[in-house]
């Protein structure tokens, strides 16, 4: 029977695009009530899909810019870290997230138990009712959001960490930490509602989150071995593949046409097409300015750099994706591109961060959220119903103040919280792994396996004896060996 | 008996293996190697840092030879592996004191040579 109700919604969907006066008589469809409902979900669906996929790029960025002894723990981090978050914010995160318009935390919804109506649902979620979407595609895209802020705290912390900090921490960041902040922000909590905050799609949310809770992490963590000199300055400790890098990056670009566009929660009307392109246009503003400044400072195109200008590029559209016109996206896409070099650059003098997410992902999110303070349009204001137009049309400080507060409350908070975990587990368990451990790399001591078996095991160990074609028992070999002691002495 | 040991550029490899083999030496090693000498290092730039490698990468060219084909195989390394810039190698010559064939036990210095046709699988 339920088989035949899921199969029941997108069939209904279909038809209803072809025959909308015949698709839905009385007898109502279970899940998706109306076909606008039945689109938005579709979308949705696709658009969430497109941002679970960012692991795979978060998971190649990461492999990318490690050592070779490094590249299969990645592997874990992802996969483990992804579906404990997928878990908790299942039973706990979406209900504090999105249950109710309380101003702190949302309190309705744990394990999802609204029913599956978008009418019943709405009593538990109310957002669900606002966008006219179904519960478990509205609950599923704002989950891929929560495991993304997730992966970025990781990156910074490559080929040092323990894996046991991951679990913990990954436990309470996406059950509480996490759904709590983007509550504020995204769920009609105070940020949104009182202080008016815009944050279309999450460049505070999820990505200065991440990265403050990288920031944390990094500071009680330390250097990896090796990275500075004597006498305190950084020294490159190249990562081993820039193809994975190149490859991660573009999953990551790829993934964003889900994260921004996929924030409008339905796709009537088509604003989701205009986020697609501003969004676009921001990552490649992003590469052209962080390969131009960089180019200008060392005389080369520097691969990695223009890698995290994409990603600067496209964090800080984030915000502002839903906000802005299309003018605008260039303009702060190469501002992050501008950031993201001289943030790494400074950060990396005193802070060891292989992928340089706390620029990527934290200054480049500032100037995101902030950058809705400035070029927000009045049509687009009026149209999400947050906030006010920027300072570029009111020549108002109004809004920007607005994001500003925002983005202190958002890093403040996190930063004391993760800090605070962070500390309590360094304390006890420990969070990095020993000297010898980080010297022999993480996937031998804390998998047990390497990435690249034959880089380290060399190819005599796995043989046991001579090749003598075939399979059955081994032949002798032609000319019996003769001990060289006989026949060489005179 | 002579161990000849040179340290050449890898572009220099393939000709002298090539001349090596015409001229009646098809046995060799190389193995891939890491050295410095008056050649600088190679300054990596990777987002933002550098890094300097001075140790560069070169081929370890080793052949065993009797003491009378030790010129011949000088004088082909010499030819093939000299540009006359900095970073050329170096070449050492090391005696031998014993060689054995392990397919048939026996040593001596014709183990050093060619084989005869009539030896060679078809």
């Amino acid at each position: 029977m339920k088989k035949r109700l899921l199969i029941a919604g997108p069939v209904a969907a279909v038809a209803s695009l072809v025959l909308p006066g015949l698709a839905f008589g009385a007898e109502a469809v279970p899940i998706l009530d109306t076909p606008e409902a039945s689109i938005n979900a579709m979308w949705v669906i696709v658009a969430g899909v497109l941002v679970m996929f960012m692991q795979a790029g978060f998971l190649l960025l990461e492999v990318g810019f490690s050592r070779a002894k490094n590249a299969g723990a990645g592997v874990a981090k992802i996969l483990v870290n992804f579906s404990i978050a997928s878990l908790c914010y299942w039973a706990v995160g979406f209900a504090l997230a999105f249950g109710g318009l309380g101003s702190i935390a949302g309190d309705h919804g744990f394990f999802l138990n609204v029913g599956s109506s978008i009418e019943e649902a709405g009593k538990s979620i109310p957002f669900v009712e606002t966008y006219s979407i179904s519960p478990a595609a509205f609950m599923f895209f704002q989950f891929v959001f929560c495991a993304v802020s997730l992966a970025i705290v990781w990156g910074a912390t490559l080929e040092r960490i323990k894996f046991s900090a991951y679990i913990i921490y990954a436990v309470i960041f996406s059950s509480v930490l996490y759904p709590v902040l983007s509550h504020w922000i995204f769920g009609g909590g105070w940020l949104q509602v009182n202080v008016g905050m815009q944050d279309f799609a999450g460049s505070t949310v999820v990505h200065l989150i991440g990265a403050t809770g990288a920031f944390a992490a990094l500071l009680l963590l330390g250097p990896r071995i090796g990275k500075y000199t004597k006498d305190g300055k950084p020294r490159a400790i190249p990562g081993h593949s820039m193809p994975l890098v190149g490859l991660g990056v573009l999953i990551l670009w790829l993934g964003w046409f889900g994260f921004n566009p996929g924030s409008t929660l339905g796709a009537i009307g088509g604003r989701f097409a205009e986020v697609v392109v501003v969004t676009n246009l921001a990552a490649a503003a992003g590469v052209v300015a962080a390969v131009a400044v960089m180019y200008l400072l060392s005389k080369t195109i520097d691969i990695g750099m223009a890698g995290n200008g994409a990603i600067a590029g496209l964090v800080a559209i984030t915000a502002p994706s839903g906000y802005v016109e299309y003018w605008a996206a260039p303009i702060i896409g190469a501002v992050a591109g501008v950031i993201v070099v001289f943030g790494v650059i400074a950060i990396e003098k005193v802070i060891d961060d292989p992928v340089g997410a706390t620029s990527a992902h934290g200054l480049a999110g500032i100037w995101g959220t902030l950058a809705c303070g400035i070029f927000t349009s009045p049509r687009l204001a009026e149209f999400n119903e947050v906030g006010d137009p920027g300072l570029w049309y009111s020549g108002s400080f109004h809004q920007l103040g607005a994001q500003a507060e925002g983005v202190a409350v958002a890093f403040g908070c996190v930063f004391v919280v993760s800090f605070g975990i962070f500390y309590i587990l360094k304390k006890t368990i420990g969070i990095r792994v020993s000297p010898e451990e980080e010297d022999a790399g993480l996937d031998i001591s804390e998998h047990g396996m390497y990435g690249y078996p034959e880089q380290f095991i060399p190819q005599p160990e796995y043989s046991t004896g001579l090749y003598t074609g075939g399979g059955g028992t081994p032949t002798p070999v032609a000319a019996p060996a003769v001990s060289p002691m006989t026949t060489t002495e005179p | 008996m002579k161990k000849i040991e040179a340290f050449i550029r890898h572009e220099a490899f393939e000709p002298i293996r090539a001349e090596l083999l015409d001229k009646g030496f098809p046995s060799l090693s190389i193995i891939e190697a890491k050295g410095s000498g008056r050649q600088k290092g190679i300054v990596e730039r990777y987002r933002g840092s550098t890094l300097t490698v001075n140790v560069r990468p070169k081929v370890k060219l080793e052949i065993v030879v009797e003491d009378k084909d030790k010129a011949i195989v000088i004088e082909t390394i010499l030819k093939h592996a000299r540009t006359g810039e900095v970073g050329d190698g170096k070449i050492f010559v090391i005696p031998v004191e014993e060689a054995i064939r392990i397919r048939t036990g026996e040593g001596g210095e014709p183990v050093l040579q060619l084989h005869e046709e009539s030896e060679l699988p078809t």
